[in-house]
């Protein structure tokens, strides 16, 4: 966790980490597992009360941060999710109800129609979630545009994505569409379109995650009117969308990164423990100098994948120019530390740590779906290159 | 002083920027002027000495150090304004470490009011220099074992012994040594610590060649040398305590945490950066081949990491969040990086690392560093030591056991 948290982020962070304990317990979450459900709907709607939705959102539109930082105090809100395995749409939600906010702020001709959802979403009522991602595992955002033509006043879509989080409970998606060349305007777009749209399907994926849901969006015609599109120019047109998807997934990332950091902490938290209570040869595990250093490494990694997510967090907050390569940094590293490290962690534990019985695995899963979902950490230093120009 | 009466650190940051501006200069034209001059010498020793006057002649000099021992009584947020404006001018930075960032410091923390008033005051002006005798060939992670001794004769004390690992003290003028002064007590409880002019008699400083071809650090032999009692840095009997101050701020220097590097440290300059790398990919026909590209996105990744983590280190150590042990974190994390980052460019540059290019006959200072590495992650105490200190001091885990624990100094069991 952040070392510098203020009196009102410490209090966000203790009200969270209380209710989520008592509420999404990870016995109770692995319970909605077995029954195929991803998520419980009435503590969604509490959680709401609580802030969850609110923070990226400014004031003026019915939002509201704790510290005049909302990503930041977000994090703390994604930490916390990751530190107890929550369910719960917590990153694809934000992401969408960001993305409204911005066309909302921006007096977007379509503001009425998004002010609407983004109400619901904020009171948890409503489950929206980002659908971006070409099926095959591509992972640039803009290669996963779908086909959105011109018709009417409106758009037909036609294409798929997949691995979209909470796709089998979401009411809207946020759909990332390009519209072709040939008819313009061109470029970028991204629409609301509702799950009840004809012509569009939704099927779950099987993920490993036993905490979250994947589903493939697929849209066979699906007709949207004009109202539809988030992030067009003030005199209507779609197709400038570039520069908000990059805005998306920065917060995407950051978030990831910050549950990923949760997860860590949390691991690391009972693993310690573990080393204190099992005894072998008569003397605590944590008396053994091999463990200790192992221990010393991992503790090391977990503060500095700390020190990059709030540096991500803050570079995104605070719109820098480098925004993009630190938050590439964070994943890249972030990633690969946190299965590095929760797996060392099942070793520790030995042959309890590879049982169904033992919560290890649960933050084990989540932890992998979580370095190769927004980009795995080579993906990410190869966009780091990128962005340095080297 | 009080915080009513310090200068924002905006309009310090002006100053500083105009003045930086009108008496520096550029790091790279100062550079330019030295060509072929290799490592360090008496020169460049000369030099920081000037650059320092000349930062004290300005009014920049020993930004965080309290007023009343030469410096400027800043904060932390006015050194960083420094730091930044600073960046890319010649400065004085070899003195940093360990003269400012680890012994003024100790001194700051340790040493009597005439000493302080005295010393620090005096290194602030770029007169003195200084140096730590700490190390011994037999005593290294295991510093409380040395055997330089320290007998009293009235008012003074007469030290013998060898100290190793000291750098640059052919260019230092006092050194803070660490010394016995009771063998009759456990290791830690006869110590003391004590401020030794290092050009006189009885002192003799000999320079070590190491792998890279540098002659930085030096081997002491010391030699029934007078102290007066004065010059004791703490207690006598009382210097582990000391020591133990020198070794965190030894930890905070070298993890980028302390609040005295005033411009970079000194170590930082002389690292490869990302686009140097991009460079050498370049010329090793590698621009284009994502495998390179990923390795010099690490490298560069672990460099902004390292910056991050010290930050939040140094900030937590700070405020009371983290105990001062956390400085191993950082310590750990860079010398594990410099053997990573080391790697990695030896891997992008292939043969240009080890054979000279079209340029001249020098060998290619990535192959040194290569070679090198170990510089890293055994400077400034081992990484195996900092792995010790994190798992016992900062998760609390069992301590190593210590045969020597509770044993009378002279009844310790030695090698040979």
């Amino acid at each position: 966790m952040r070392l510098d948290l203020t009196a009102d982020q410490r209090l966000l962070q203790s009200a969270t980490a209380r209710f989520l304990a008592s509420a999404s317990p990870v016995a109770v979450t692995r319970a909605l597992h077995a029954e195929g459900r991803s998520f419980d709907r009435d503590t969604w709607l509490r959680g709401a009360e609580l802030g969850w939705m609110s923070l990226l959102v400014p004031e003026g539109l019915g939002g509201g941060s704790v510290s005049g930082a909302g990503l930041i105090d977000a994090t703390i809100i994604a930490e916390q999710f990751g530190a107890i395995a929550a369910p719960g749409p917590f990153l694809p939600v934000n992401v969408v109800a960001f993305a409204l906010a911005e066309a909302v702020h921006a007096q977007e001709p379509n503001a009425a129609a998004h002010a609407g959802l983004l109400k619901r979403l904020l009171a948890g009522e409503a489950i929206a979630t980002w659908a971006c991602w070409p099926p095959g595992g591509g992972w640039d955002p803009e290669a996963g545009a779908i086909a959105a033509i011109p018709e009417g006043e409106g758009y037909r879509l036609t294409g798929v994505h997949e691995g979209v989080e909470a796709a089998a409970d979401a009411d809207a998606f946020l759909v990332l569409a390009r519209v072709p060349e040939s008819t313009a305007p061109e470029g970028l777009t991204q629409l609301i379109v509702p799950a009840t749209a004809d012509g569009l399907t939704v099927t779950p994926m099987g993920t490993l995650d036993l905490t979250r849901g994947f589903g493939r969006v697929r849209y066979d015609g699906v007709e949207v009117g004009p109202e539809a599109v988030v992030g067009s120019t003030t005199d209507g047109r779609p197709g400038q969308a570039a520069d908000a998807v990059e805005r998306q997934f920065q917060v995407a990332v950051v978030l990831q990164c910050a549950e990923l950091v949760g997860v860590i902490d949390t691991v690391l938290e009972f693993t310690r423990q573990w080393l204190a209570d099992r005894f072998t040869f008569g003397r605590p595990l944590e008396s053994y100098q091999a463990l200790k250093h192992r221990f010393a490494d991992l503790a090391t990694w977990s503060h500095a994948a700390q020190a990059a997510t709030y540096a991500a967090a803050e570079a995104v907050h605070e719109r820098r120019e480098d925004a993009a390569e630190v938050v590439s940094i964070a994943k890249a590293y972030v990633g690969q530390r946190a299965t590095d490290i929760v797996q060392d962690c099942v070793q520790l534990h030995g042959g309890l740590g590879v049982t169904w019985e033992h919560d290890i695995h649960v933050y084990l899963r989540r932890a992998t779906v979580g370095r190769v979902t927004w980009g795995t950490p080579s993906q990410h230093r190869r966009r780091i290159a990128d962005l340095l120009n080297v | 002083m009080t915080a009513a009466v310090l200068e924002s650190v905006e309009s310090f940051r002006q100053r500083a920027r105009e003045w930086l501006a009108a008496n520096l200069t550029p790091e790279a034209e100062a550079r330019g002027h030295r060509a072929g001059a290799a490592g360090r010498d008496e020169g460049v020793w000369q030099r920081a000495r000037e650059l320092q006057a000349t930062l004290h002649a300005g009014g920049f000099a020993g930004i965080t150090f309290p007023r009343e021992y030469g410096g400027l009584g800043l904060t932390l947020a006015h050194q960083r304004a420094f730091n930044a404006e600073a960046a890319g001018y010649e400065l004085p930075v070899l003195l940093n470490i360990p003269t400012f960032a680890i012994c003024c410091a100790t001194l700051l923390d340790m040493a009597s009011e005439e000493i302080k008033r005295e010393h620090i005051a005096a290194a602030i002006r770029g007169e003195e220099i200084f140096v730590q005798f700490l190390s011994e060939p037999g005593s290294g992670s295991d510093l409380a074992s040395v055997k330089t001794r320290a007998d009293r004769r009235r008012d003074s004390f007469i030290l013998s012994g060898t100290k190793i690992w000291s750098s640059a003290a052919y260019a230092a003028d006092y050194a803070l040594c660490l010394a016995r002064t009771n063998w009759d007590v456990p290791k830690h409880e006869g110590l003391t610590m004590f401020l030794v002019k290092v050009r006189q008699p009885g002192v003799e400083v000999r320079q070590i060649r190491q792998v890279d071809g540098s002659s930085e650090f030096c081997q002491e032999f010391i030699d029934g040398v007078e102290v007066p009692a004065s010059n004791v840095v703490g207690e006598v009997n009382g210097g582990w305590t000391v020591a133990s101050r020198q070794l965190f701020h030894e930890r905070s220097a070298m993890g980028g945490t302390s609040p005295f590097i005033s411009g970079r440290h000194p170590s930082k300059g002389r690292m490869t950066s990302a686009h140097e790398l991009a460079g050498l990919a370049r010329s090793a026909g590698r621009a284009a081949d994502p495998a390179a590209r990923e390795l010099i996105a690490e490298y560069h990744s672990l460099d902004r990491i390292e910056t991050w983590l010290a930050d939040r280190v140094g900030t937590a150590i700070r405020s009371g969040a983290l105990p001062p042990a956390a400085s191993s974190l950082t310590r750990l994390f860079s010398g594990e990086a410099i053997t990573r980052r080391a790697e990695i460019a030896l891997e992008v540059a292939g043969p240009l690392a080890a054979m000279s290019g079209p340029a001249g006959p020098a060998v290619p200072p990535v192959g040194v560093r290569f070679i090198a590495r170990q510089g890293g992650s055994l400077g400034g105490g081992s990484t195996e030591m900092a792995r010790n200190i994190i798992s016992e001091r900062l998760l609390a885990m069992p301590r190593e056991h210590a045969a020597d624990k509770g044993v009378p100094f002279s009844q310790v069991k030695r090698g040979r």
